[in-house]
């Protein structure tokens, strides 16, 4: 059994590799993150201290600019949220090694701005993404990243998931298996609604992380966009009455 | 201009400067005085708009030289420290990165504009080849300012962009290595990059524009019509369809501005990525020598010589073919003003041929910018080599079709204005 995954494990690499390359054909799950909920991204910030970044770095975040965006008042902050660092003004570092590349194969990468490389959706995803799969070191792989270095970190709390395959014939005309889609087979001890809640929350608090002033720049365009569209209505009116001699 | 004219503005203040310098003067024979034809439309907004963008490029890109540090090991770092902990560092960022993009678009309008009406017929050639010039030097300025991140794309960009280079015969490795300064992309690479992007080609940006300028004022602008307004003066050798630059054109052109600052900021403030063309996502990975993006694309502004380049294939055990065909599809470009036979300038008073082969030529560039965004599979090849062909047809058999092509009786005065 462990050998035949292997082999068809083996036989996708390839292939997912590919779709990843053209886009992916495994549709990227929709995150649904919302910039401006602050709530959200509190959690978000809470589950990554705690699951995340034992090995993630946020290098470009400061704890204490995350605390003023997100109100979260400093004594919260240094009981709760600051594991790796005594300094509120210091990015927020993992715990790890800056040699930890032997454990996993590779360094851990910093999350500063996965968000703005990869999208919310494809975090969602990712996050959403794992299944059980013998062959990886970690017993697990990743749908929507294939060959994922990472062990489940959330396995516990979201439970097993099995791959789902499907027979499609190849170029050939020789029946392939395709890996399509993963389904939960073991509960874990959240629910599947409290889980994509924790994974949009955790999305959610790194598409902050990759741009802090994401939410101020988008309200603030709004008065600047009003502002010249007044003007560009008095402009055009000035425009008018200097013409208007012209024929 | 050296005899300060007797005016009531010559008093005072004024009146110092204008003994000692030609202020008034200039300022009657470049704005107050300059005609200009009544009759410009919507495609003649995007000359103001590119001087406009050049101004934003300049200013905001001497404060992120302030906070910037063009070093490989800080710049990357340094970009996130510009856009997280100086003060209103993230706007500057964005207007000079969305300026990039802008400046662009603005460009390509100003140009086709030129191919619409002729603007580069006698007597505008030189002001046309000073136009090539600035586009060909702006084509370095954003390549050069997009490797300046360190982004992984910034790195893998500027390895395939100098590697062009590489492929010419004899010389080739040697330029290779003199452009990088290095055996490979590095920090030397970055540092004369950086000195290229801040000094030398801002200067050599803003002597073009003004020899264009100066170039536009001593011949004058053509028009929609593409008539000499000049042909019919009033007794005071004022043309009579055209209007003073001042205020005239001034508070049009304001307008202009106003409606591009309502996209520009559109785009600042709620999608400064514009999904990936402006600042593309691998680029928010530091440069990784290691490690390839999955697929390298130039920015979206050069993808249509980007697929030129990638269409042609190798011959001779060369690939140098692709390079030349990149090469004089810009070249190209200057010799429009004799390539053009026709006795009108306007596509008012053209024939239906040039309208066709504009029109083969505007889709066949906006093509080759979609095939060069995409990986070269599936049909996106074969488009690119079809497109290639027909962006040189344009040039190439436009001393036949536009000598043959029918043409309309070109007016006296000009039409009409809006």
């Amino acid at each position: 059994m462990i050998k035949r995954l292997f082999l068809i494990a083996v036989a996708l690499f390839p292939a997912g590799v590919a779709l990843a390359q053209e886009g992916g054909e495994i549709a990227l799950l929709h995150a649904g993150t919302d910039i401006t909920d602050i709530k959200s991204q509190q959690r978000g910030a809470r589950d990554f201290m705690n699951y995340c970044s034992g090995c993630h770095s946020l290098t470009y975040l400061r704890y204490n600019r995350m605390a003023e965006d997100l109100r979260i008042p400093e004594a919260d902050l240094k009981a709760n949220l600051m594991f790796t660092s005594g300094n509120p003004y210091d990015g927020v570092n993992s715990a790890l090694p800056a040699d930890a590349a032997g454990w996993f194969g590779k360094q851990p990468p910093d999350l500063s701005l996965i968000a703005r490389e990869r999208g919310v959706d494809y975090l969602y995803s990712y996050l959403k993404g794992f299944y059980v799969d013998p062959s990886r070191m970690w017993g697990v792989n990743n749908l929507y990243l294939p060959g994922v270095a990472m062990p489940h970190i959330l396995a516990n709390l979201q439970g097993r998931q099995e791959p789902v395959y499907k027979n499609e014939p190849d170029s050939g005309g020789n029946a392939h298996m395709v890996l399509v889609d993963v389904k939960l087979t073991t509960p874990g001890t959240l629910s599947e609604q409290e889980y994509d809640v924790m994974c949009r929350d955790i999305a959610n608090f790194l598409d902050y992380t990759g741009e802090p002033v994401k939410a101020k720049r988008q309200s603030l365009g709004v008065f600047v966009i009003l502002f010249l569209l007044v003007g560009f209505a008095f402009t055009y009116l000035l425009k008018k009455e200097y013409w208007k001699d012209v024929h | 201009m050296a005899a300060a004219p007797e005016s009531a503005a010559s008093k005072g203040l004024l009146g110092w400067i204008d003994r000692r310098f030609p202020l008034t003067a200039l300022w009657r024979s470049q704005v107050s005085e300059y005609y200009a034809p009544k009759n410009f439309n919507f495609w003649y907004y995007f000359g103001s708009l590119a001087l406009l963008v050049l101004v934003n490029q300049l200013i905001t890109g001497i404060f992120l030289t302030m906070n910037y540090k063009p070093a490989s090991a800080d710049a990357f770092a340094s970009v996130e420290y510009i856009m997280r902990d100086v003060s209103w560092g993230w706007l500057i960022r964005y207007m000079h990165s969305t300026g990039a993009s802008a400046f662009f678009v603005v460009v390509y309008l100003h140009m086709f504009r030129a191919l619409l009406y002729g603007s580069h017929r006698k007597p505008r050639e030189l002001l046309w080849i000073f136009g090539c010039l600035i586009f060909l030097v702006l084509m370095a300025e954003g390549f050069m300012g997009y490797v300046l991140p360190w982004g992984n794309m910034s790195f893998w960009g500027a390895q395939v962009i100098t590697s062009l280079f590489g492929s010419l015969p004899v010389i080739g490795g040697t330029l290779l290595e003199w452009i990088r300064g290095d055996y490979v992309i590095a920090d030397a690479t970055l540092n004369r990059f950086f000195a290229l992007h801040v000094a030398a080609l801002p200067l050599a940006l803003i002597f073009l524009v003004i020899a264009h300028l100066m170039a536009l004022h001593e011949v004058g602008s053509n028009n929609p019509d593409g008539i000499e307004i000049h042909d019919h003066e009033d007794e005071h050798g004022h043309p009579l369809d055209g209007v003073p630059f001042h205020p005239y054109y001034t508070v049009k052109d304001l307008v202009g501005v106003m409606f591009f600052l309502v996209i520009f900021c559109g785009v600042i403030f709620f999608a400064p990525t514009f999904g990936g063309l402006f600042l593309e996502g691998p680029n928010f990975e530091p440069a990784n020598p290691l490690q390839t993006p999955p697929h390298i694309a130039p920015v979206w502004y050069f993808t249509p010589f980007y697929a030129m380049l990638r269409a042609v294939p190798s011959f001779w055990g060369t690939q140098v073919w692709g390079v030349l065909v990149m090469g004089a599809s810009i070249v190209i470009l200057f010799f429009v003003p004799w390539l053009d036979r026709s006795p009108v300038r306007s596509i008012r008073y053209r024939g239906p041929i040039y309208k066709i082969m504009l029109a083969v030529f505007v889709v066949s560039f906006i093509v080759l910018g979609l095939c060069g965004l995409k990986p070269p599979a599936g049909v996106y090849p074969l488009l690119a080599k079809i497109c290639t062909v027909l962006y040189f047809a344009f040039f190439l058999l436009m001393p036949w079709y536009t000598r043959f092509d029918s043409v309309k009786p070109v007016p006296e005065r000009v039409t009409s204005h809006d």
